[in-house]
């Protein structure tokens, strides 16, 4: 994909808007397939790879009409299956396409909280957008109607609206309920439990709010002021919030319900311990977590090198294992901190990345390079115990595994060595240990996931989880379908 | 928001606050520390508690000014508010009757070691404490030492106080005695912590140590404070922060300590350009 400016997208769709407008009523299905898919305005790559603010500008007015008229309104809208919390898809489109933006807001937000943030990092391409009827008669998931953006556009509208209506909760209740983790899980939660007229609080262990949109996904992805807007819109319902509160340290999990007379807790409590490749020279000076690298730049700010406290490493030649995107994250973090050269080493191919295509090809515009059918073998340490090197092997497709993804198999006799300093670890996470370790009568699996049924209840009466802390490394919406889920059996749950 | 209620100055640069934090008075046990952010563009550092009240609902936290977050919190006084305190963390020492412990605290190491004494000494154990320091002045908590241990040890690099020697020296005289210890806790600097466990190793006497890496969030998420510890990385702020010091590779931990150092030394010049603007104030 070549880069195309901004102006030049807003020009083409006007035109094209322009030419539709004398049969804009009487549009066929073929007319609306016709439509050339909407790209993205971005920020330029040469430049935007040197600064933090967001990639993706949005679209324009003209641009999202356009796309919400390639929708051919289908009866059985194989998109809302795709979305784990069920939006009114066809809906929402239609209200764009009518230019009605403030309706197009309130049908998502009838099943959504979180709009302008699963607008921008949802995987919508294996989501709602993989079972579009547009993009299935076009051959081609990357033509389906664009429903992330045009998510994105309505939430982005709003938020410049002045009179946004307050929230309805209904009267107190009089019951309780504790939150444990500020993140997509626990503030879809909190919401749909305070709706309902529960007091809720949530108990936030690090010194900010917001979870992984905030400590994970960088500021050019997912500007932070969204994120503090969604959570002053929970501080506007009356949510409490306690933030620096480690549950299961700070005070017991079950201290909670015994002591403290919460009727409920929600665990939504995220990620945990970094997962390493456990080989020669992980613990090299240089090498890092992807939660490391990434918590420093975004959490503690550390890419403002001037006046953040929290320091970064000042890296030259990067490698960055992984092909999520948590790793295309990194990478991209990488470049905008100063480094000269990032290798990006995967041992699949790209069509099994799991990072969405779009920050593929973000990554990629801005220079990231791309090793694909690699892998490390070993970290190479100088005298000081600094990296120096990675070593990797090459791969080439065997027959498929397990995932139905053809399996790696290294070539022998194929390593290589990179020369780099700094070495990237992204390889997903493990389950957070502090509740398990200090509420033994909680039922976890063997990788330390909380175990829930299917009404996200944990083996303890009044206690429910959802999120990462479940799901393992997932995704935020799948974390705000399980909220959901959570929530209405909680509201269940107190109603008795 | 945490309140400092009392500051004192124990030695040119080691400071003792008492700061308002009633759950984490609490639920603390031995071994356990906090994380603290004084402002917006801080840095997250962890402190080791070493000692708290539950009925006043507060915390004793000693350190040293060494860095850039140190030296903000140094020139903190009592009445003001520490803007981010979170804790407790890390898993406790495990405390039970042993028989005769040595409790060895290198400098500043003797501000987590007082609650471990205090713990150990109340599970019945018998405890000599040897306690080390670079000279007399920096020498610290040697009476509460002293009260709550049935032998007490006090060694200076120097000389000005005490045996002139160090911490090994006694510490492998215990280890020589019929009776040797059943174990030994040694927290101070890492070069010391090392030796200490190099000096009991030919012994065969259990030696716990406890280590202070580099930590963001210290709730087992960022990996930043991995060690080696018998071939195997662990993380210090959730499987430590106290291991057995015969297998710890303290060489790489040494090495893992210094990977900011360049920063480091810049921002310690500047704190220490700050507080001689402060002095003449």
């Amino acid at each position: 994909m070549t880069y195309i400016p901004p102006e030049i997208l807003q020009h083409d769709a006007k035109i094209l808007i322009e030419k539709l407008k004398s049969k804009q009523n009487s549009l066929t299905p073929k007319d609306r397939i016709s439509i050339p898919p909407q790209e993205m305005p971005t920020q330029d790559p040469n430049k935007r790879n040197k600064n933090m603010n967001e990639v993706a500008l949005g679209f324009f007015v003209e641009q999202a009409k356009l796309e919400a008229m390639r929708c051919i309104q289908c009866k059985n809208a194989p998109c809302v299956d795709g979305c784990p919390v069920r939006i009114d898809i066809p809906g929402f489109i239609k209200a764009i396409a009518q230019e009605d933006f403030k309706k197009a807001i309130e049908i998502i937000k009838n099943n959504s909280l979180l709009a302008s943030v699963c607008g921008r990092v949802c995987p919508q391409e294996t989501q709602c957008q993989e079972t579009c009827t547009v993009g299935k008669s076009l051959k081609d998931v990357n033509k389906a109607v664009s429903i992330g953006r045009l998510e994105r556009y309505v939430a982005d509208w709003e938020r410049t609206q002045k009179n946004i209506a307050d929230p309805i909760v209904k009267p107190n209740t009089g019951k309780k309920v504790a939150i444990v983790g500020c993140g997509p899980a626990g503030i879809t939660v909190a919401a749909d439990v305070r709706r309902e007229g529960h007091a809720v609080t949530i108990f936030e262990a690090f010194h900010k709010t917001g979870g992984v949109l905030v400590y994970g996904i960088p500021e050019f992805r997912l500007p932070k002021k969204i994120v503090q807007e969604e959570v002053d819109f929970l501080k506007k319902m009356g949510v409490e919030i306690k933030t620096n509160f480690i549950v299961g340290r700070t005070r017991k999990l079950t201290d909670l319900i015994q002591k403290d007379g919460f009727d409920a807790i929600f665990i939504g409590s995220g990620a945990g311990l970094p997962r390493f490749m456990n080989i020669e020279g992980e613990n090299l000076v240089g090498v890092f977590s992807a939660n490391e690298y990434l918590t420093r730049s975004n959490l503690m700010k550390a890419y403002d090198k001037e006046n953040a406290h929290t320091p970064i490493f000042d890296s030259k030649i990067v490698a960055v294992l992984g092909g999520g995107n948590v790793a295309m994250d990194a990478a991209r973090t990488a470049l905008r901190i100063g480094a000269q050269e990032v290798h990006l080493i995967y041992r699949r191919t790209e069509v099994e990345m799991p990072a969405r295509v779009e920050e593929v090809v973000h990554a990629k515009e801005e220079g990231v390079i791309f090793h694909i059918l690699q892998n490390a073998k070993q970290i190479i340490g100088d005298e000081n115990g600094h990296v120096k090197a990675i070593e990797c092997l090459k791969y080439e497709l065997g027959e498929p595994d397990a995932s139905g993804r053809r399996r790696p198999v290294e070539i022998s006799g194929s390593e290589f060595n990179i020369a780099v300093d700094t070495v990237i670890v992204a390889i997903g996470n493990d389950s957070n240990p502090l509740i398990k370790q200090t509420t033994p009568s909680l039922e976890t699996n063997r990788w330390g996931n909380i175990i829930v049924d299917e009404n996200c209840k944990s083996s303890i009466d009044g206690i429910y989880a959802g999120g990462d802390i479940v799901l393992g490394a997932a995704t935020v919406i799948l974390a705000m379908g399980q909220g959901r889920i959570a929530a209405r059996s909680i509201n269940e749950y107190l109603q008795d | 928001m945490n309140k400092i209620i009392e500051k004192f100055q124990l030695s040119e640069s080691v400071y003792q606050l008492k700061v308002e934090a009633p759950l984490i008075a609490t639920e603390r046990k031995p071994g356990q520390f906090i994380l603290l952010l004084l402002s917006e563009n801080g840095e997250r550092i962890p402190l080791t508690i070493s000692d708290a009240d539950p009925l006043e609902g507060h915390i004793t936290l000693i350190f040293q000014a060494v860095g850039k977050t140190t030296h903000l919190l140094a020139n903190m006084n009592e009445g003001d508010f520490i803007a981010n305190l979170v804790g407790p963390l890390g898993t406790p020492t495990h405390i039970e009757n042993f028989g005769s412990v040595v409790c060895v605290g290198g400098g500043i190491g003797a501000a987590p070691l007082y609650p471990i004494v205090q713990g150990l000494k109340n599970a019945g154990n018998k405890i000599s404490v040897i306690l080390g320091a670079r000279n007399k002045e920096l020498l610290i908590l040697e009476n509460k030492m002293k009260a709550s241990s049935d032998e007490l040890i006090v060694c200076t690099d120097d000389g000005s106080y005490g045996r002139k020697c160090l911490v090994t020296e006694p510490l492998k005289e215990l280890c020589e005695q019929n009776n040797k210890p059943d174990l030994v806790v040694a927290i101070g600097p890492p070069i010391m912590m090392k030796f200490c466990s190099e000096t009991t190793r030919p012994f065969n006497v259990s030696t716990v140590v406890s280590l202070n890496t580099i930590m963001i969030d210290g709730t087992g998420m960022c990996g930043g404070c991995r060690v080696t510890v018998g071939n195997k990385t662990k993380f210090v702020c959730v499987d430590g922060p106290e291991f057995d010091g015969h297998l710890v590779d303290f060489d790489n931990m040494m090495i893992r300590l210094r990977a900011y150092k360049k920063r480091e030394d810049s921002d310690h010049h500047q704190c220490h350009i700050n507080l001689k603007i402060e002095d003449k104030d």
